[in-house]
């Protein structure tokens, strides 16, 4: 557990460093740092289903949807209830909780969530798991979109207590982090990337590659719901806000960096981060080097698209080629 | 004429047969280049999308009816080739999931820049709009838009079966399909078969942008993203390896939402789709290899 610590060392000081440059930003893009951490939160949820499994899911801003609307119901001040969610249940109108509290109980339903839809789901593969997945989205965001009892409906999740700042994101970044860590370390982290190397041979000496899934799983489902209870007390989160484009920016991310490890998932959510975010500061007009430029609205993600697609052709494996950071051992 | 179950009239189920007729020929589109390139192609949809914003400039522009179809054939064609050189060349061989998430980025790419290009409040084709009146059959209205769809598609589906069963390209592209290393080896031009999949591909959405923006007249970014889902879930449904399969998945999917949501009242169909999909989530657990697939061949070490 204690060889190679810098595989965990280097992902923390990539996020305390973001971290730490946001401070010294303004308030108006400091907002742009604490969405970048959140961001790596929800990638490195990713990861630990997809980098260990090899298996693609499409279906993981379902269990940020689901913390956000978890924390989001339970934090809106009682007062503003009734106009946001004029229809919310009768037994969450006046259930009222802390900030923390939101938060572990968004990861909990997030795990829940991606426990109940892995029973099922985990025995698929392939096409068949990408377009399963797939199906989970878009059955939840219909659900969130017409379901007036549980939230907000297509209303935005506004007046929630905005506690998200750069502090709290970059310690839950760390958190998810250290969980992705152990749990890659620990034998289930093993098993599972026995069975994204070679199924048939992982089988073959008793691994369950159906229940190696679920675990992981489980895990990413509950880092994800996390993500999205921070995400709700960061901007007012609407159904579309979870959906599609969150789907793609973060799966972006991943493969960006490299799916196939920790390290990898934090340096693509950092570096698409920063580009897409300089690209919408750009988008208002801004400098660079004395050049003043100003681009078209939407320029930001017509360079994130390309990117991405460059980045598979030529790098199929991502900018850090799957691998951890490891510093050379010095020869004895 | 009603008949008296579930208020379910023949318009409706002209309009429900209409549209599986317009998914079974995306599915085809999308089954034929799965077929020899292996590559899920998720940009379909925005190739359909770039066809109807064609038609929409076009009619926009004055032009005559056959002056827009030809340019909204030019632009898909063009584009479907572009893509093919451009990103399904360098990717061939890799894993079908990174082949996957990057038609994924294909697909919001083009989506955005037509964002960029038209903006997001879109722009109305009405040169087709005529096929939107009712035709009187037997006592029925029947959507004029439900009988072209209909015979537009048997008539292409007719075509490709044609040209797969009949033509030599047709049988370097089954072969391709069934074994694509053994078939090279065996002097089909790898290609060849894969640019006129492509083509053929595309001249199919063309054909599909034509007939939906006929239902949806007003054209924007996101045009035919969600029929593009669905699809994408029919043909993973009846099968993808397979074109008739690949066919009849879209068809029934097509035929599916179509026909319930038109007998469903809006407090109902407002949840068709997690009907749809929790279905699709079935189906693929009882039967992962499609719906349609009766052979029993276990992947074997």
């Amino acid at each position: 557990m204690t060889r190679h610590l810098e595989e965990l060392v280097a992902p923390i000081a990539l996020i305390v460093a973001a971290a730490l440059l946001g401070t010294l930003a303004t308030l108006s893009t400091q907002t742009y740092f604490v969405d970048t951490l959140v961001k790596v939160s929800i990638v490195v949820a990713l990861y630990v289903f997809i980098g260990n499994s090899g298996v693609l899911s499409f279906g993981h801003i379902s269990f940020v949807a689901l913390g956000a609307w978890t924390a989001g119901v339970l934090s809106v001040p009682a007062a503003e209830k009734g106009a946001i969610m004029p229809n919310l249940a009768h037994f969450l109108v006046h259930r009222h909780v802390g900030n923390l509290t939101s938060l572990v109980l968004a990861a909990a339903v997030g795990g829940v969530a991606a426990f109940v839809v892995g029973v099922p789901l985990m025995r698929l593969s392939g096409l068949a798991a990408g377009i399963a997945t797939f199906a989970v989205l878009e059955i939840t965001h219909n659900l969130l979109t017409y379901e007036e009892r549980v939230g907000p409906g297509q209303n935005a999740f506004s007046s929630v207590p905005e506690t998200t700042g750069l502090r709290q994101a970059a310690v839950a970044g760390v958190v998810c982090v250290v969980v992705a860590f152990v749990y890659a370390r620990s034998r289930f982290g093993r098993l599972l990337r026995a069975t994204r190397e070679d199924a048939a041979a992982a089988r073959a000496v008793g691994a369950s590659v159906y229940l190696q899934r679920l675990v992981a799983f489980t895990v990413s489902g509950a880092l994800a719901g996390l993500a999205g209870g921070l995400y709700v007390h960061l901007l007012p989160v609407q159904v579309n806000s979870v959906y599609l484009d969150l789907t793609f920016v973060t799966l972006a991310m991943l493969v960006v960096g490299g799916s196939g490890s920790l390290f990898g998932a934090v340096v693509g959510a950092l570096a698409v981060s920063a580009l897409d975010s300089w690209l919408a500061v750009a988008e208002n007009g801004t400098s660079l080097f004395g050049w003043h430029v100003d681009l078209p609205a939407g320029t930001a993600e017509i360079v994130v698209g390309s990117l991405m697609a460059v980045v598979l052709i030529l790098r199929p494996n991502g900018i850090t080629g799957g691998r951890e950071l490891r510093l050379r051992r010095r020869p004895a | 004429m009603t008949i008296a179950f579930l208020n379910l009239d023949l318009q409706t189920i002209a309009d429900g047969i209409a549209l599986g007729a317009i998914y079974a020929l995306m599915a085809v589109g999308i089954g034929l280049v799965f077929g020899v390139l292996r590559l899920v192609n998720f940009a379909y949809g925005q190739l359909v999308m770039a066809g109807a914003f064609a038609l929409a400039l076009a009619s926009q522009w004055g032009w005559p009816l056959w002056g827009g179809i030809l340019f909204c054939f030019a632009v898909v064609i063009a584009l479907s080739i572009a893509m093919e050189h451009l990103v399904f060349r360098p990717l061939r061989g890799h894993s079908p999931a990174v082949m996957l998430v990057a038609t994924f980025a294909v697909a919001f790419l083009l989506q955005n820049i037509a964002l960029l290009w038209f903006g997001s409040l879109g722009k109305i084709a009405t040169s087709l709009a005529f096929l939107n009146r009712v035709w009187t059959i037997f006592g029925a209205d029947v959507h004029k838009i439900a009988v072209v769809a209909v015979v537009v598609a048997a008539v292409c589906l007719g075509l490709v079966q044609f040209l797969l069963q009949r033509t030599e390209i047709g049988l370097h592209m089954r072969a391709a399909s069934m074994d694509f290393a053994t078939s090279r080896m065996l002097g089909v031009r790898a290609n060849r078969v894969v640019s006129f999949a492509v083509l053929v591909s595309g001249v199919l959405a063309a054909v599909v942008a034509v007939m939906l923006t006929v239902q949806t007249p007003l054209v924007t970014p996101d045009f035919a993203l969600r029929d593009t889902i669905v699809v994408l879930a029919g043909v993973v449904v009846g099968g993808l390896n397979r074109p008739i399969p690949a066919t009849l998945g879209g068809f029934l999917i097509g035929f599916t939402t179509g026909l319930l949501g038109g007998v469903l009242p809006t407090n109902q169909s407002q949840y068709l789709p997690t009907f749809v999909f929790a279905a699709v989530i079935l189906v693929l657990l009882v039967r992962p290899r499609g719906l349609f697939d009766l052979s029993k061949t276990v992947e074997r070490v």
